[in-house]
């Protein structure tokens, strides 16, 4: 039996790639797509298994471009198997990984240390970023050429701002010679200060320091007019307010090659939970207000918003059971971040195409890899999700090695049932 | 939400004394009339209860203070109890101890009630969810500091014998201050109109949404108001870009004798203190007949002893006037 082929049968298959939302019937030989549609024929010479797909939706492989996985360095907080394995429970079969690690991926040793250990402890595709500048510090560039050579699908400082703007000039003009996208973590680092949470009324009340709006909007502006001065692609890593949304939004319509993602995070939750000092709901950018979740949610269905990201950034208990202005920022999402955006389709009504291209072909896009479409002779991998089931969020399941979720106890709908990279089955999910 | 745990048995209906932004009217009336009447019976020399009678009070201090604490000490010691008190400088993670260790080892020597004071907003929310002993907030951040807020009401209600619709002012550096938070949540519950003034740099986003009028000028604040509370200046304050000088911040914002003629003749000074003599209060108004500085002191000590005693278990003391 052929472990990398399968048949996929009945499912609702949806891939915006080719315009396809029906009941249709893929079939995967040694790990591509051979046939999809019906009544194709299917070849006798071997057993090929099958997944009766009947009630559930067939999609691309869903790709996370911004997770943080931790090796080498922070391996207490998660290690690239455990955080590949968390990427398949949540149904994605390619992730890309951020350059903060310790030591930082800003050569190519690291590229490569993190390719070969990828190799052997993942179960899913991991797409290394580099860093901008050497050891994520703003002063150099990092070697981005030889990094490219060694694997790296974009540039980023992402957990800083490359706060000098002749150095980030630089680094977008540098990025075109190796066709990579430059990928800006917005938050001016003087105007954040030592805020922890969202800066208006909520701060004011719960007597936390705020980090404003502005902090993140005066660096989407700075880049996008930088983008448009070097030609170079730009994309916006968790865009969170309203201000922001308006100046990409801007800027697509004057034709600067800028795209923006959004984390379920930003999409479900406002300041307003910060005043239970539970540390899981300090994140950067910190969780914004009602009007920045409307912004962004249209954002998404007007595509301003391109894709859809979890910025899953695992911390261990010991660096969140503390004082709430001395947590580390950051929360897991790889394995609550789907059920998420689907609720944001049950509730405003959208096309269940456009979740799925923001969760797929856009995201390949925007790290321009060959993912992200079930065509013809395209690598076999494949999301499906039962629509219909509902389930509590149980941190303690989690696959990862960190618990740092804020949405422990949420019921939810919609899960994920097979993660099937390169023909192969690698998470099954209670049915 | 910071809302508090669910009803224990005791008068106050309240496990624990987080803050003042969700107290109803009727426990701050029971707190204060409970302080009025201890406050009464010491100085005629009567029994005050022993409630706190081979009880432990575990004061944890990770922040300096004198006052508060010898205060808190006081009050324990006033209602037959004892006191430890624990001091740490820096945050538990410096010392390489999470929040919960400490929750936990303190939770382990049996104390009857937990006195915290915390650099941090909200470490006494997360304290008080891990422990089952009732718990204090003695000042979080610049977040809460709800016995100060509450002896401060305890002061107005004894000089002007009301606190309903008295228009208090109060001036300074609102966005660093608990006692401003604290301050703002009681007296608004208790039907007090409110103002706060300070330059732009020093007052907390969209303050106004907090039910407060906002003022930037002190002279044209201090007009028809019943009460100016000043509120200490922090000197990191003037190497933060949060007002250039001393001098600067005193030339506008100081309390004199000048800014003292704009005020009604009846007008009450107050200050949680320490007094930064000559920067937010000159020394003559501080000293002035005006100034009700020391009443807060003394009242202080009579307000923590009705917290203390009430979350206790102790029977609520009834005061001859109505608290209003």
């Amino acid at each position: 039996m052929n472990l990398n082929s399968l048949l996929i049968k009945n499912g609702r298959v949806v891939d915006p790639s080719q315009n396809k939302d029906s009941v249709q019937d893929i079939l995967v030989l040694n790990g591509k797509i051979e046939a999809i549609g019906k009544g194709f024929e299917i070849p006798k010479s071997e057993p090929i298994p099958e997944i009766d797909a009947t009630g559930l939706v067939v999609t691309p492989g869903w790709i996370d471009i911004h997770t943080h996985l931790r090796e080498p360095g922070g391996t207490h907080k998660e290690t690239i198997e455990t955080g590949t394995r968390s990427a398949a429970a949540g149904g994605f079969t390619s992730i890309a990984c951020m350059a903060n690690t310790q030591p930082v991926n800003d050569s190519s040793y690291i590229t490569t240390y993190i390719r070969q250990k990828v190799a052997t402890d993942s179960p899913v595709n991991v797409f290394p970023i580099g860093a901008v500048t050497k050891g994520l510090k703003g002063e150099e560039l990092a070697e981005i050429g030889s990094m490219r050579e060694a694997g790296i699908v974009a540039i980023s400082d992402d957990g800083k701002t490359v706060m000098n703007a002749y150095l980030f000039r630089k680094a977008l003009d540098y990025s075109r010679r190796f066709d990579l996208t430059v990928i800006s973590h917005a938050e001016d680092s003087n105007l954040k200060g030592l805020g922890v949470m969202n800066e208006g009324y909520n701060s004011a009340r719960f007597g936390l320091r705020g980090i404003p709006k502005a902090a993140e909007e005066v660096i989407v502006a700075r880049d996008i007019y930088l983008a448009e001065l070097t030609g170079a692609k730009l994309h916006i890593a968790h865009a969170s307010t309203a201000g922001s949304v308006a100046l990409i939004r801007e800027a697509k319509r004057r034709g600067i090659q800028v795209t923006a993602e959004v984390t379920p995070h930003h999409l479900t939750l406002t300041d307003e939970v910060v005043g239970t000092y539970d540390t899981n709901t300090k994140v950067a950018p910190p969780l914004r207000e009602k009007e920045d979740i409307e912004a962004l949610q249209e954002a998404v269905a007007d595509g301003t918003i391109d894709a859809l990201a979890s910025d899953h950034a695992p911390h261990s208990r010991e660096e969140k059971e503390v004082e709430y202005d001395h947590a580390d920022f950051g929360m897991v999402g790889l394995e609550t971040a789907f059920p998420l955006y689907y609720a944001k389709v049950l509730k405003n009504h959208w096309d269940l195409s456009k979740l799925v291209a923001a969760m797929t072909l856009k995201p390949a896009q925007i790290i321009g890899v060959k993912k992200g479409t079930l065509r013809v002779g395209a690598d076999a991998d494949i999301s499906i999700f039962d629509p219909g089931i509902e389930w509590v969020v149980d941190r303690s399941q989690f696959q990862s090695k960190s618990q740092n979720s804020p949405f422990h106890g949420w019921k939810m709908r919609g899960k994920p049932v097979f993660t099937i990279v390169a023909g192969k089955i690698v998470y099954r999910g209670r049915v | 939400m910071t809302t508090p745990n669910a009803s224990p048995a005791n008068a106050l209906q309240l496990k624990s004394l987080l803050g003042t932004e969700f107290l109803k009217k009727e426990q701050i009336q029971l707190l204060i009339s409970t302080a009025l009447a201890f406050k009464e019976r010491f100085e005629k020399g009567q029994s005050i209860p022993a409630t706190l009678s081979g009880k432990t009070a575990f004061m944890l201090f990770f922040e300096a203070s004198t006052r508060t604490r010898s205060s808190f000490e006081l009050a324990t010691q006033r209602l037959g109890g004892n006191s430890i008190v624990l001091t740490k400088g820096g945050s538990s993670t410096e010392k390489g101890e999470t929040l919960l260790d400490t929750a936990r080892n303190i939770e382990a020597m049996r104390p009857d009630i937990l006195i915290l004071r915390h650099p941090s907003a909200g470490s006494p929310f997360l304290l008080d969810q891990a422990l089952n002993l009732p718990l204090v907030n003695a000042g979080d951040g610049f977040h809460e500091h709800p016995t100060q807020a509450l002896l401060d009401l305890m002061t107005i209600f004894q000089s002007r014998k009301q606190i309903r619709g008295t228009r208090v002012l109060i001036v300074g550096d609102i966005a660093h201050s608990r006692v401003a938070r604290s301050n703002i949540y009681a007296l608004r519950t208790m039907g007090a109109e409110v103002s706060v003034c300070g330059p732009p740099t020093l007052l907390p986003p969209k303050v106004e949404k907090m039910g407060v009028k906002v003022f930037h000028e002190l002279e044209k604040a201090v007009k028809d108001q019943d009460v100016v509370m000043m509120l200490r200046i922090q000197f990191e304050r003037f190497s933060h870009g949060q007002t250039p000088s001393q001098g600067e911040y005193s030339r506008f914002y100081g309390l004199n004798q000048r800014v003292l003629k704009l005020c009604q003749p009846e007008v009450l000074i107050m200050h949680p203190g320490p007094v930064n003599r000559g920067v937010e209060l000159a020394t003559d108004v501080a000293d002035s007949s005006r100034s009700v500085i020391l009443n807060q002191v003394s009242n202080g000590v009579m307000l923590r002893m009705s917290v203390l005693h009430l979350l206790s278990g102790g029977e609520p003391f009834s005061w001859k006037e109505d608290i209003q």
